[in-house]
């Protein structure tokens, strides 16, 4: 009880402002700096400073060409585990309540976790070698 | 109604808390760069900078003032708005990463009133932490697609897919740290390693978590960008990274961004794992000496220890070559993942059947 009344406590949108207080300086103070920058540099633009660099070769075409599917895959596993870990915060953070119940039911979900992590090794989402 | 009841001396108070934050985080990033030259002249036997004041202390000052005068160049073939949201979003990102660091004990005044060092005390405070480092990766993604240049594009997917693969096991490595502390509070965990010995055990989390400080910190290496995974900036195959087409302050913004996430995460490694502000005999220092002077001792604490860190970084980084991109991956995924899972599973275990707490 104790506990929820400290976790109400905690949780008014009151205890967010100081973090709106520190976005608004931040971005003031990004803002400020690379607003100087631009007034205070040189402003000589030539044909070929303006060119993308490509180690002194002309560059051949778009940089924004398909790549390769395995980063695509990375991150949609990413996106299906990450889920997974935020739901163990939950239950982390009221463990001691829980009890030996609780633990024994997060081990079938470490075990479901390890099915699906199993399943990706074996097929070879993250084998970087053909 | 509740914008009514603010307090204005409570919003002053934070402002001054918030502007001092940031401008020390860039007084650290900036002597940082120059710490990370003196460091690797040392390992490799030579002065390092040494002309630009005494020791070349005025170095940094010299570095930055250079990057405000140099020409902005934005290519042609880039996208505008989003060539310069890349490195606002990242340096916006890295400063406000600060916010929920407790910096030292709240100062109880002869008057009454409780000044706290901390800028936010939400009760989320981890998952924000988490939430504005994913943010982060943003910021490179965008300024290495925007550049349209194809090392840096490379350099970007590199960077993203390597960040978000550790991000999990950052994530599963802290959960037995939050089954000990019963919260994601960053100032509860901060108070509950009081001291350094409560009569059975010590008080500091790394002594209690060995194995989840040192998941924790290899994938903050990992997520920093930092030597020896430092594959998104790794000079001989990409020439300079994702950061290859910036120029002037915005280049600047990158990199003095990295160095203050270097300052943030050390923090945070040091808040969740070594202790925070707690110091051995801090109760006998507490009582001798007034709480200003107390609160004083804490910071520099707090900040002797962050140094350690980032002088640990840096060593790091002149020690040990890169990885190769599968061995990266297979790290993280294969060896970092089972071993966070496995130790949660155990720390869970253990305080059940073996304390019976």
């Amino acid at each position: 009880m104790n506990f929820l009344l400290l976790a109400a406590e905690q949780n008014t949108p009151f205890n967010y402002l100081p973090i709106a207080l520190q976005l608004l300086i931040a971005v003031g103070f990004v803002g400020i700096m690379m607003g100087a920058t631009h007034l205070l540099g040189p402003k000589r633009r030539t044909k070929d400073k303006l060119i993308n660099f490509e180690s002194g070769i002309p560059s051949v075409g778009n940089a924004r060409q398909p790549m390769s599917v395995k980063y695509f895959l990375v991150a949609i596993l990413f996106v299906l585990f990450d889920v997974e870990v935020i739901f163990f915060y939950p239950y982390a953070v009221n463990f001691r309540e829980l009890g030996q119940e609780g633990f024994l039911a997060v081990l079938m979900f470490v075990g479901f976790f390890l099915c699906g992590f199993i399943y990706i090794l074996k097929k070879g989402a993250l084998k970087w070698e053909d | 109604m509740l914008l009514l009841q603010i307090d204005w001396s409570f919003l002053l108070e934070k402002s001054v808390l918030i502007l001092v934050i940031v401008l020390v985080s860039f007084g650290v990033a900036a002597y940082a760069t120059w710490g990370e030259r003196k460091v690797a002249a040392i390992m490799q036997d030579r002065l390092g900078p040494n002309r630009a004041g005494f020791m070349g202390l005025l170095q940094p000052l010299a570095d930055g003032g250079k990057l405000f005068f140099k020409e902005e160049i934005i290519p042609e073939g880039s996208t505008r708005t989003i060539f310069i949201l890349g490195p606002f979003l990242f340096m916006v990102t890295a400063l406000m990463t600060s916010a929920v660091i407790p910096w030292g004990p709240d100062i109880h005044t002869a008057a009454g009133n409780v000044i706290s060092l901390q800028v936010a005390d939400i009760n989320i405070g981890i998952l924000f932490v988490f939430g504005v480092v994913s943010v982060g990766v943003y910021g490179i993604m965008l300024g290495g697609w925007a550049s349209n240049n194809k090392f840096s594009l490379l350099s970007s997917i590199r960077s993203a897919s390597q960040s978000i693969s550790y991000e999990l096991a950052m994530g599963l490595s802290l959960i037995a740290l939050l089954m000990m502390s019963g919260s994601l509070s960053m100032r509860e965990i901060a108070q509950q390693q009081h001291g350094f010995w409560d009569g059975h055990w010590l008080t500091w989390n790394v002594f209690k978590q060995p194995l989840g400080f040192f998941i924790f910190m290899v994938c903050a290496f990992a997520e920093l960008n930092r030597a020896p995974f430092d594959l998104p900036e790794c000079e001989s195959e990409l020439n300079m990274g994702y950061h290859q087409e910036y120029s002037s302050m915005k280049l600047g913004l990158y990199l003095f961004a990295e160095y203050i996430n270097m300052f943030i995460s050390s923090a945070v490694m040091v808040t969740l794992f070594w202790g925070s502000y707690n110091f051995p005999g801090m109760d006998w220092v507490a009582a001798h000496t007034n709480a200003i002077v107390f609160a004083l001792i804490c910071v520099i604490v707090l900040m002797a220890k962050i140094t350690a860190f980032i002088l640990f970084f840096m060593f790091i980084r002149w020690t040990l070559p890169r990885f190769r991109y599968d061995q990266l991956m297979n790290l993280g995924w294969k060896g970092l993942i089972p071993l966070a899972l496995f130790n949660m599973v155990i720390t869970g275990a253990a305080i059940l059947w073996l304390f019976n707490k």
